[in-house]
């Protein structure tokens, strides 16, 4: 008997619900006709901008899926200025990452020491073959033109320069 | 109206009478799946539902029974088959005999039976029978323990539900579904006939006890420990598949349907409006137009009914077995012994 109220009350909430989908609408969005924009910082999509990239491996290395691949050479190129020795280079061959088995945590990004790896909002690149879900140097530097512009920073935050 | 009826041969009166109740059974079954569980559930968890087949999905449910149909007929390799097979059928034909009884209308009924009452509660206890075949043929321990906990439920619920339909028995002074519609529609609270005397008034507590009852016969939640998806997979209907499944499927929603007909003439004045709108006095003044308005108004009314049902389904969550058992006999049985000793203690007063 003390339970009732608390019975009617919950009836309330789904009636409730229930008016207000069809006087307001739905929370849902109707996915292929309409699409959520997603958060500026959503993780979609990791983007590669491979001026910036070493081949340093660490992101690889700290990838806890073992779903990048990189693969470079050394190089020398040409001093920066007349007379120098000519500069050794590591120049990237091959940089895959297999979004079959990419768990979306951003290690890599975070320990990037270059900036070369980015996250991208975007989400749509779900393929009928699992092996197309190997993203390539080249897609890899195709999601670089999704990525948002940082946000600002928050009042306060900037870096302090030494005095 | 009769005399119409008895120009007809019998083998196209039963033919007439096959079809209606083939209608009866799913039209009602069709639109609770569409109207309430396709989007009265997905509005109270604030989302649209189907809405890609046919215009606002309304053609799901043929896309629906077209995937049911298509699939493979799978049965486990230690099933009995014979009786695995005619389970789901047994379950479905308890539906059909349980329609047989309604009146739709002054003369739009099936069969005008006597002992109505009498008989759609023994019919209605038939699907117990196939539950528990469902459940023992399928040679899994989770149906076999889903059946065992359905076969439990459904003979603790069938007392309330028996207890609570005596009351209006005992008031209406009749057996007869269509005495019991006539009596309420003809019936008048205090000389006041406006209204009729619908039993939902006097008999509160016994529809309030029948419908809970309903909703623990139908398995809905709170109710739905036989096929508790978390525990059982899914009961004893784990190992069916494909039209063997939909029919277990159909069986559940129109089974809803019929209880809420049922429900609707014990408590509700079933087909009729009150008679004094129209100055009508006994059955046989009744004008012939309400055997096709009659059948709205109880579907109306089973709309209702069936609303009730499943708002109180997606609301609350799984009782677990205990509470299930006690609520029916600590609970609803002596508060429907109660209530029968109530009224029958009243109708011998007044």
């Amino acid at each position: 008997m003390a339970k009732i109220p608390g019975l009617l009350k919950g009836l309330g909430v789904t009636l409730g619900t229930m008016v207000e989908t069809v006087t307001k609408g739905a929370n849902t969005v109707q996915y292929p006709h309409e699409k959520e924009t997603p958060p500026i910082r959503a993780r979609g999509v990791i983007a590669l901008h491979e001026g910036n990239c070493t081949s340093c491996m660490l992101c690889a290395r700290s990838c806890p899926d073992w779903c990048i691949y990189i693969e470079g050479h050394k190089e020398l190129a040409p001093p920066r200025r007349a007379g120098g020795k000519p500069r050794q280079v590591n120049k990237l061959d091959r940089f895959d990452i297999d979004y079959a088995l990419c768990m979306y945590c951003g290690i890599c990004v975070e320990v990037c020491p270059f900036d070369a790896l980015f996250w991208s909002p975007e989400y749509e690149y779900s393929e009928p073959r699992i092996a197309d879900l190997l993203h390539d140097k080249a897609k890899l530097g195709e999601w670089m033109e999704t990525v948002p512009e940082a946000p600002d920073l928050e009042a306060g935050a900037e870096k302090k320069g030494k005095k | 109206m009769l005399g119409l009826i008895a120009s007809i041969p019998y083998w196209a009166q039963s033919l007439l009478r096959v079809l209606g109740g083939i209608v009866a059974v799913l039209l009602p079954a069709g639109t609770i799946v569409y109207v309430f569980l396709f989007k009265m559930m997905s509005f109270m968890q604030s989302r649209l539902g189907p809405m890609e087949a046919g215009p606002f999905g309304s053609l799901q449910l043929f896309a629906e029974v077209g995937k049911w149909l298509q699939k493979e007929d799978l049965y486990p390799e230690r099933a009995d088959r014979f009786i695995f097979k005619i389970a789901p059928l047994i379950v479905l034909s308890s539906t059909f005999l349980l329609v047989a009884v309604v009146p739709f209308g002054p003369d739009a009924w099936f069969t005008n039976f006597e002992a109505g009452v009498f008989y759609a509660l023994a019919v209605s206890s038939v699907s117990v029978l196939g539950i528990l075949i469902a459940g023992w043929a399928s040679a899994n321990k989770y149906s076999l323990l889903g059946g065992l906990r359905a076969a439990g439920q459904l003979i603790a619920y069938e007392l309330p539900m028996v207890l609570a339909v005596i009351g209006v028995v005992i008031q209406a002074g009749t057996m007869n579904l269509q005495q019991i519609v006539v009596a309420q529609n003809a019936g008048s609270i205090f000389g006041w006939d406006g209204l009729g005397n619908p039993y939902i008034l006097t008999q509160f507590v016994g529809f309030v006890i029948f419908m809970i009852a309903v909703q623990a016969e139908l398995t809905q939640t709170p109710f739905d420990m036989p096929i508790a998806e978390s525990e059982l997979v899914s009961g004893y209907m784990t190992e069916y598949s494909g039209f063997r499944f939909l029919i277990f499927f159909i069986g559940e929603f129109a089974t809803a349907g019929v209880f809420a007909l049922i429900a609707s003439i014990l408590f509700l004045g079933g087909w009729g409006v009150p008679f004094a709108w129209f100055g009508w006095t006994s059955i046989d003044s009744i004008d012939n137009w309400m055997n096709v308005v009659g059948p709205l108004i109880m579907f109306t009314k089973m709309m209702l009914l069936v609303f009730i049902i499943m708002w109180v389904r997606f609301s609350y969550p799984r009782f677990r077995e205990d509470q299930l058992q006690r609520f029916a006999w600590k609970v609803l049985i002596p508060l429907s012994l109660v209530n029968i000793m109530a009224t029958s203690v009243l109708k011998v007063a007044f």
